[in-house]
C-alpha cells in the first residue's frame, strides 16, 4: 500500500505500479503515447510529463522537478501534482513537438475520431501551432492486405515495434534511420509476417498503421453501430467489437477482456469478417424455388415437416441457442450435433478432462505459467491467442531476477536487459515447426503416434512409473528433461486440443496435468462452439440411419465433415436449410430460411475454457434491405416449433429461449449470467449501440424511400439500435459495445472501463465459468485416412483453416499455399517429387494439390492442409495427377 | 576529417612523474611496438598491480579519486565499487573511445600514439573489478587509431599480456577491438553498449545502471581511453602522487594531469598535458600563443560543443571540473574551442545545432522533433529570414530539452551552447530577425 498525494488530494493506492497507471486508475487523466499496460513503460515520448516533489514543503515553496510518470514508481509519502502549470506547459509543448512534422490531414485519415493523438492533444491543450518549416515526409510501404501504411502521420512512440517484435516475436518490422527520420515499416514492401498484426491498427496512436480491410469500406467511428460480440473464428472467445454501417459490417476490433484477450486479438478474428458482408448471402426465405415472406415460407416449412419423421443437424458454428431449439424441435434422440461421433466424443472428454483439472487457466492466466507442455497442438494456427499467450509466458523468465536488482516489470527495456534471453521452458510436440518454436526449449518433431509416445513417456515420469530400460531414441531422456522443468515450475501448464483427434493424447496431457500439484490444463477444441455442443449434448452423424427419417433440417452447417455417402443420402430427404452462407447444395433444400451471422444475430457461445458468452446483433439486416427476413436460427426454429405444435407462430425473445434451454439442461443453466437479460437497464436506460455523433440516420435510407421508419427495436437485449441511451465506464463488461468515454475517442479508452489499465473490466470480466462437466462416453481413437500406410494427418493455417474461409478473399495474399507435406523419405516410398501435383480426393471433393518436401515434417506421415470443417476419419484418396 | 598530425607539447624534462600520459612521446613519434613500450616503464604498473590483490588495486585507484575524462567526471574508483561481488559469469570493461565531441581529440593521440598504454591501463581496471571480457568500442573514423590498436593487441596477445593467464597469474582477460558506425550517440555509454551488442544506438534507461545490468545485461565498465590511460602510472606512483600534481600551480582541486588543448583560431592550436591549475588564459595566450593576427576573442567553450559558452570575462577560470562549473559551464572533455571576434554567433550555432539535430538517436520526442526546429530557426535566420518569435521559440526550446526532460543527456548537450549563446549574444540573434514583412512591402513601392 502506498499513500500518495496528487494535487492537493490524498489517496490510498496499492503501490509498485508506475505512477501513470495509478493515475489512469483513479481517472486522473494525464496524457501518454508510448506506455500500454501491455508493453510495459518506454520512457519516449515524454508525454506523461508531471511535477514531483520531495515534500509537503516543497510543494508549498513551489519547488519541484519535471518527471515522466511512466517511469515513477509508485511509492509511499509521493507528491506530485498533474495541473502543475509548468507541466502542463510541458506537456503541450511536447504535443506541439510532435505535430511539427504531424500532417494536417485529420480530414481525410482513416484513424480520425479513433485517434490517441487527437485524444492526446486535446487533453494537453495545444492548439496554435508555432512551426512555420516543411514537414518531414517518408514512403510508404504495401504491407500485405490487412495494414495500410502512412508514415508521415507517424510521432514516433516505438510501440508498434515494441508491440510486433517484443511481444509478437515478429521479426519483419522494425525501426530504420535516426534522429526525425526514424522510420517504422519492413526492409521492404511486403506482407506483414506476423498472425498478430492486425493490433498496430489499434497499438499505434496515429494513423500510421489503419485497418486496411475497413479502409475500403470506410466509415468514421462515431457513424457506426457497434455490438458487444464474441469472434467466431475459433474456440478462444476472444471479445471483439463489431461495428456497422449500411447494413455491411466495417470493422472488427478489439473488445477488451481482462481474463481472455486483453488488447489483442488475432489476424484471423479481426479481419476473417467478410463473410458476413457476401453479396450472395441468402436474405429471404425460400421455398421450393419461391421467395415467400416469412410467414408464409415458415407454414411452408410447417407444412412440409408436419407428421415426419425429421433429423436435425446442428452446427458448432452455431449458438447454443439456435442449437437447443433444433434440438427441441425435432426431439433430444433426433438431434444431430453436426460432427462425426468420435469429433463430438474428444470434444466431450476434452471438456470432462479439464472440469476435473485443479486448475484451468484463462487465457490471460496462461501468460503466468513458468513451464508449458504444449501438445500436438500448433496453437498459432488453432487458437493464436492463446499461441501470443505462451509467449507472454515464455519473456516472463526472469522477472524475479530484475525484481532482485529493484527493476520492476513495467520498466520494459531494463527488466529484457537484465533478464536477456531467458526464457521460462516451453516444451513443444507437433508434426512440423511451429511458429513458437523461436522460444521453446526443445520442439519435437514427430507422427501423431511419436507425439502420443512423447506424451505417455512424460506421464510415465511425472507419475513415478517403471520406464524402460532401453531408450533407443532418448525418449525417456528428453520426457525425464520437460518433466523435470515442469515440477520445478510453480505455476506449469499443459496444453493439448483435439487437433491430432486422439482421446489417448488429452487422456495423458491430463494425467502429466494431475501428477503435477498446481499444475494448469488447457485442452483446445475446433470451434467457436464445439465446447457448448458438448454441454448440449447430441450424437454424431453415423449415429442416424438417413433411411429411417423422411425429412432433415441442416442448421448453419456445411456438411464438409459428414462422410459422403451420408451426406448423399441425407440430401435426398425434404431438406430444410437454415444457414447464413449460401452452398452449392442448397439448391437441392425444398427449404431454405436465411439465418443470422453473428452480426445480425444474439445467442451464446462457450469456449474451450467453458466460459458463456454472449453475442449480441449489431444491426437489423431489415433496416436497410426490406425485403430482408433474417432472423436468428433459433428464432425461425421457435416459431416453426409453435406453428407445428400449437397452429401459431411464437418468434419469441432470447431471455425466453435462455429461459427455457436452462430450465432443460441444468448444467448449461449458469448461461442465462452470461450477460444481462433485457429487462436491464443501466442509470435506467437502455445502452446505446451507436456513439452520440453518429450522423446521417434521417438520410441514410433515402434510396430506398424518403419515409423514415421506425428504429429497429431490440426486445433480446437492453442494447437499443440508437445513438439514445447510457454510455458510461461502470456499463457491465458484457453490454460494452464499443470503447468511447468522454475525451478517450482511440481504443486507449478501454482504459476508462477498467480497474486499472491492463487489469479486469471495472467489477468483472465478460463471460461465465459452467462448472460442471458435460456428460461423456467413451472417446474412439480416430484412424486418419491411409495412403500406401501412411496416416493422412491434418496441417491446420490460421487462414486456410478459418470458418468460412471461401467466402475471404482478404486472405488469398496471407495464407501459406495448400500443399502436401512429407519427409524425403516418405517421397521416395511414394515416388513423388518437390512440387508435383497429385490429386486428392476427400469425400467426394477433389483438389490439385503441389507435394512438399521437408526434412522438418514428421515422419512417416502426410501432411494434408486442413479447409474449414474439414475432418481427416474416413474416404480420402491421393493419386498422382499431372506434373507442373 | 583532418589527418594531419595533432601537434602535441611534450616538455624536455617530462617523465612519468611530471608528465604520465605523453612521456614516451617525448624521444618517440609514437610508440607502436610492444618492446619499446617495455623499455619505456611500458607494464610497470600493470605488473605492480598483479602482485597486489584486486581489491587494492581498486583501492588505490579510488584513493587517487581519478575522474572520468569522458566529460561527466565522474570518478571512476567510486564507479567500479557500484559493480556487485563476482558469480563466475562475465563480467565486461569496456573502454569509450567513441570520441565525437566535436573539437576534442585526445582520446585520437592517445590511442593512435600510444596504443600499449590504454592496454595496460585496461589490464589494470580489469584486474581491479574482475573483468573477464574487454571491449574498446572506438569511433569508426578512427582508422589509423584502430590499425595500432590492432597490432598492440596481437603483440599483447602473443606475449601472454591479455587472454588467459596473463603474465603467468590466475587472471585472464579477453581484449576486442569493435569499430563503431560513427554515431555521437555511441559516446553515451548505454547507446554505446546497445551498439557493441548489434541494437539501435538509443540510449538505455538508467537505472539499472551498466555496472549491475550493462553489457548483455552483465556488470559492465565503461572508462574513457584518457581515464584508463591514467591508470598506469597511478600504479607506479601511488595514489599520493597522483593528488599532489596539482600543487604544481596550486589553484585547482582534482587530481592528476590532464591533455588540455585548443582549437580554432588560435596561433598553435594543439594539445598538452599539465596537471590541473591552469587558466583558460594561460591555455589560450600561453600555450597556443594567443589569437591568430588581427583577431580577438569573442566566446570560448571549455570542453567540448555540448557545453555552455564563456565569455573573455571567464578567461581567468582555472579549467578544472568545479571552476568551469562555477562559471556556468562544463569542464567536459577539457579541449577548448575558441571563437574569433569575426565570427557570426548564429552561423556558429546553426553549424552546432545540425550536428546535434543529426546525431539524435531519435528515440524521444524533445530531441528527435526539437532540435531540428531550432536547426530550421537557425537557418533561416542565418539566412536572413528571421521572424518576430524565433527567439522566443529557441529560448523554450531550450527550456523543453533541459535535463531531466528529455531521455538521455543529449539534447540538454545540445541546447547548452544555444542557452548561453541567447543569454551573452542576444543582440546578434534580434539583429537576424527580418524587419516586417508588411514594412518591406511598403518599401518596394
Amino acid at each position: 500500500m502506498a499513500v500518495i498525494h496528487i494535487d492537493g488530494k490524498t489517496y490510498t493506492v496499492a503501490g509498485g505500479e508506475n505512477l501513470l497507471r495509478t493515475c489512469l486508475s483513479l481517472g486522473l487523466e494525464v496524457p501518454y503515447f508510448c506506455y500500454h499496460p501491455a508493453l510495459g513503460a518506454a520512457g519516449s515520448c515524454r508525454q506523461c510529463a508531471v511535477k514531483q516533489f520531495a515534500s509537503a514543503e516543497d510543494v508549498e515553496a513551489g519547488k519541484g522537478r519535471i518527471v515522466m510518470s511512466c517511469m515513477v514508481p509508485t511509492s509511499d509519502d509521493l507528491y506530485i501534482s498533474i495541473n502543475d502549470s509548468e507541466a502542463k506547459a510541458f506537456r503541450a509543448a511536447m504535443i506541439e513537438l510532435l505535430m511539427t512534422n504531424h500532417p494536417h490531414d485529420c480530414p481525410t485519415c482513416a484513424e480520425g475520431g479513433h485517434c490517441q493523438l487527437q485524444d492526446m492533444t486535446y487533453l494537453s491543450g495545444h492548439h496554435a501551432r508555432k512551426y512555420r518549416f516543411t514537414k518531414r515526409t517518408h514512403e510508404n510501404q504495401d504491407l500485405g492486405p490487412f495494414i495500410a501504411h502512412e508514415m508521415n502521420r507517424c510521432i514516433a512512440c516505438y510501440r508498434c515495434v515494441r508491440f510486433y517484435r517484443d511481444y509478437a516475436g515478429g521479426s519483419d518490422l522494425g525501426v530504420f534511420a535516426s534522429a526525425n527520420r526514424v522510420f517504422f515499416g519492413r526492409a521492404g514492401d511486403g506482407v506483414l509476417e506476423s498472425e498478430f498484426a492486425g493490433n498496430l491498427s489499434e497499438v499505434c496512436p496515429t494513423g500510421v498503421f489503419t485497418d486496411r480491410s475497413h479502409g475500403k469500406r470506410y466509415n468514421r467511428k462515431w457513424d457506426m453501430q457497434y455490438a458487444p460480440s464474441i469472434c467466431h473464428g475459433c474456440a478462444v472467445g476472444c471479445n471483439i467489437s463489431a461495428g456497422e454501417r449500411y447494413g455491411e459490417l466495417r470493422r472488427i476490433e478489439n473488445r477488451y477482456n481482462g481474463s481472455v484477450n486483453g488488447y489483442f486479438l488475432c489476424d484471423r478474428g479481426r479481419f476473417g469478417y467478410g463473410y458476413v458482408n457476401d453479396r450472395s448471402r441468402p436474405c429471404t426465405a425460400r421455398v421450393d424455388g419461391q421467395e415467400q415472406g416469412p410467414e408464409n415460407a415458415l407454414r411452408a416449412v410447417a407444412n412440409l415437416l408436419r407428421g415426419k419423421k425429421v433429423l436435425g443437424i446442428g452446427s458448432a458454428n452455431a449458438s447454443l441457442e439456435s442449437n437447443f431449439q433444433l434440438k427441441t424441435l425435432v426431439g433430444a434422440q433426433h438431434f444431430c450435433a453436426g460432427e462425426s461421433c468420435a469429433a463430438l466424443a474428444l470434444v466431450s472428454q476434452a471438456l470432462a478432462l479439464q472440469q476435473a483439472a485443479a486448475y484451468v487457466p484463462t487465457p490471460r492466466e496462461i501468460e503466468q505459467a513458468d513451464a508449458i507442455l504444449i501438445l500436438g497442438e500448433d496453437l498459432t494456427q488453432t487458437a493464436a491467442r492463446l499461441a501470443l499467450a505462451v509467449r507472454q509466458a515464455a519473456n516472463n523468465a526472469g522477472r524475479a531476477q530484475a525484481a532482485d536488482l529493484g527493476t520492476p516489470d513495467w520498466l520494459d527495456e531494463p527488466r529484457r536487459r537484465i533478464t536477456q534471453d531467458a526464457l521460462a521452458p516451453i516444451y513443444l510436440a507437433a508434426l512440423s515447426p511451429t511458429r513458437l518454436d523461436d522460444i521453446a526449449q526443445a520442439s519435437c518433431i514427430a507422427s501423431p503416434q511419436g507425439v502420443l509416445d512423447y506424451a505417455r513417456a512424460v506421464r510415465d515420469i511425472v507419475q513415478g512409473r517403471a520406464i524402460p530400460e532401453e531408450d533407443p531414441q532418448g525418449l525417456y531422456a528428453h520426457a525425464a528433461e520437460v518433466a523435470a522443468a515442469l515440477c520445478k515450475a510453480k505455476r506449469p501448464l499443459v496444453i493439448g486440443g483435439t487437433s491430432l483427434q486422439s482421446p489417448a493424447l488429452i487422456e495423458n496431457a491430463a494425467q502429466i496435468a494431475a501428477a503435477l500439484p498446481g499444475c494448469g490444463l488447457n485442452l483446445v477444441v475446433p470451434r467457436v462452439n464445439s465446447a457448448g455442443l458438448a454441454y448440449l449434448g447430441g450424437r454424431g452423424f453415423a449415429a442416424f440411419e438417413p433411411a429411417a427419417y423422411d425429412a432433415v433440417i441442416v442448421m448453419e452447417n456445411d456438411l464438409l465433415g459428414a462422410p459422403e455417402g451420408w451426406r448423399e443420402a441425407v440430401l435426398d430427404k425434404t431438406l430444410v436449410v437454415l444457414d447464413h452462407q449460401s452452398l452449392s447444395w442448397h439448391e437441392r433444400a425444398r427449404a431454405l430460411l436465411p439465418a443470422a451471422s453473428f452480426a445480425e444475430g444474439d445467442g451464446t457461445v462457450v469456449s474451450y475454457e467453458g466460459r458463456a458468452q454472449r453475442f449480441f446483433q449489431v444491426y437489423d439486416s431489415k433496416y436497410h434491405d426490406p425485403h430482408s427476413c433474417i432472423e436468428e436460427s433459433w428464432r425461425w426454429l421457435y416459431a416453426l416449433r409453435g406453428l407445428i405444435e400449437q397452429g401459431e407462430s411464437d418468434w419469441s425473445t432470447l431471455d425466453r429461449v435462455i429461459a427455457e434451454l436452462a430450465a432443460a439442461q441444468p448444467a448449461l443453466a449458469k448461461i442465462a449470467q452470461a450477460a444481462p437479460p433485457a429487462a436491464f437497464r443501466d442509470h435506467r436506460m437502455t445502452i446505446a449501440r451507436e456513439p452520440s455523433r453518429y450522423s446521417g440516420r434521417t438520410a441514410m435510407r433515402a434510396p430506398l424511400s424518403v419515409h423514415e421508419p421506425k428504429q429497429p427495436q431490440d426486445a433480446d437485449s437492453p442494447l437499443a439500435f440508437s445513438m439514445e441511451g447510457y454510455r458510461g465506464r461502470d456499463m457491465p463488461a458484457a453490454l460494452i459495445p464499443f470503447a468511447w468515454t468522454p475525451g478517450w475517442n482511440s481504443p486507449q479508452a478501454w482504459n476508462t472501463y477498467l480497474d486499472t489499465p491492463g487489469g479486469k473490466v471495472r467489477g468483472e470480466d465478460n463471460g461465465v465459468r459452467l462448472d460442471r462437466a458435460p456428460d461423456t462416453a467413451p472417446a474412439p481413437e480416430i484412424a486418419f485416412p491411409q495412403v500406401k500406410a501412411y496416416p493422412v494427418v491434418p496441417v491446420y493455417d490460421l487462414f486456410a483453416s478459418a470458418p468460412w474461409r471461401d467466402k475471404l478473399p482478404l486472405f488469398d495474399a496471407r495464407e501459406r499455399p495448400a500443399r502436401i507435406l512429407m519427409t524425403p523419405k516418405v517421397a521416395s516410398v511414394l515416388a513423388v517429387v518437390e512440387g508435383e501435383r497429385l490429386s486428392v480426393t476427400h469425400r467426394g471433393r477433389q483438389r490439385m494439390l503441389p507435394v512438399h518436401i521437408d526434412e522438418r515434417f514428421a515422419d512417416d506421415c502426410i501432411g494434408y492442409p486442413m479447409r474449414s470443417g474439414e475432418r481427416l476419419d474416413g474416404d480420402l484418396r491421393i493419386d498422382k495427377g499431372s506434373r507442373t | 576529417m583532418n589527418t594531419t598530425p595533432i601537434p602535441v607539447y611534450v616538455n624536455d624534462a617530462a617523465d612519468i612523474t611530471t608528465r604520465p600520459l605523453t612521456f614516451r612521446l617525448k624521444s618517440h613519434e609514437a610508440v607502436l611496438d610492444l618492446s619499446t613500450y617495455e623499455s619505456l616503464q611500458g607494464f610497470a604498473g600493470l605488473r605492480k598491480a598483479l602482485a597486489m590483490a584486486p581489491e587494492e588495486v581498486l583501492d588505490e585507484i579510488k584513493d587517487a579519486a581519478v575522474r572520468g575524462r569522458g566529460g561527466a567526471g565522474f570518478p571512476a574508483g567510486t564507479k567500479w565499487t557500484f559493480m556487485p561481488a563476482p558469480d563466475g559469469k562475465p563480467r565486461y570493461l569496456v573502454c569509450n573511445a567513441d570520441e565525437m565531441e566535436p573539437g576534442t581529440f585526445k582520446d585520437r593521440l592517445l590511442l593512435e600514439k600510444l596504443p600499449f598504454q590504454l592496454i595496460e591501463g585496461m589490464l589494470i581496471a580489469a584486474y581491479a573489478i574482475n573483468a573477464s571480457h574487454g571491449y574498446i568500442f572506438i569511433r569508426g573514423e578512427y582508422i589509423e587509431a584502430a590499425r595500432h590498436l590492432e597490432a598492440a593487441l596481437d603483440a599483447c596477445a602473443k606475449h601472454e599480456l591479455i587472454g588467459g593467464n596473463i603474465l603467468g597469474t590466475d587472471f585472464s582477460f579477453y581484449l576486442h577491438l569493435h569499430t563503431g558506425a560513427g554515431r555521437y550517440l555511441c559516446g553515451e555509454e548505454t547507446a554505446l553498449l546497445n551498439c557493441l551488442e548489434g541494437r539501435r544506438a538509443n540510449p538505455r534507461y538508467k537505472p539499472p545502471f551498466p555496472q549491475t545490468a550493462g553489457a548483455w545485461g552483465r556488470p559492465t565498465v565503461v572508462n574513457n581511453v584518457e581515464t584508463l590511460n591514467n591508470l598506469p602510472a597511478i600504479l607506479v606512483n601511488g595514489s599520493k602522487w597522483y593528488k599532489d600534481l596539482n600543487k604544481v600551480y596550486g589553484k585547482s582541486d582534482s587530481f592528476g594531469t590532464k591533455l588540455f588543448g585548443a582549437s580554432g583560431k588560435v596561433t598553435f592550436p594543439g594539445l598538452w598535458e599539465e596537471p590541473f591549475g591552469l587558466t583558460a588564459r594561460q591555455l589560450i595566450e600561453e600555450r597556443a600563443g594567443g589569437m591568430r593576427e588581427g583577431l580577438g576573442l569573442k566566446a570560448w567553450l571549455p570542453g567540448g560543443a555540448s557545453c555552455d559558452f564563456l565569455t573573455p570575462d571567464h578567461l581567468d577560470t582555472v579549467m578544472d571540473y568545479d571552476q568551469i562549473g562555477k562559471a556556468g559551464s562544463r569542464f567536459g572533455t577539457g579541449l577548448l574551442m575558441v571563437v574569433d571576434d569575426t565570427q557570426d554567433m548564429v552561423a556558429l550555432l546553426r553549424n552546432m545545432e545540425e550536428f546535434f539535430a543529426r546525431e539524435s538517436c531519435g528515440f524521444c520526442t524533445p530531441c528527435r522533433d526539437g532540435l531540428p526546429w531550432g536547426l530550421k530557426i537557425l537557418e533561416a535566420m542565418e539566412a536572413g529570414a528571421g521572424r518576430g518569435g524565433d527567439i522566443e521559440a529557441l529560448a523554450a526550446l531550450g527550456d523543453n530539452l533541459w535535463i531531466g526532460k528529455t531521455f538521455c543527456a543529449h539534447a540538454p548537450g545540445a541546447v547548452e551552447p544555444l542557452r548561453s549563446a541567447l543569454r551573452y549574444f542576444r543582440a546578434e540573434f534580434e539583429a537576424k530577425i527580418a524587419v516586417p514583412v508588411s514594412v518591406k512591402k511598403v518599401e518596394a513601392c
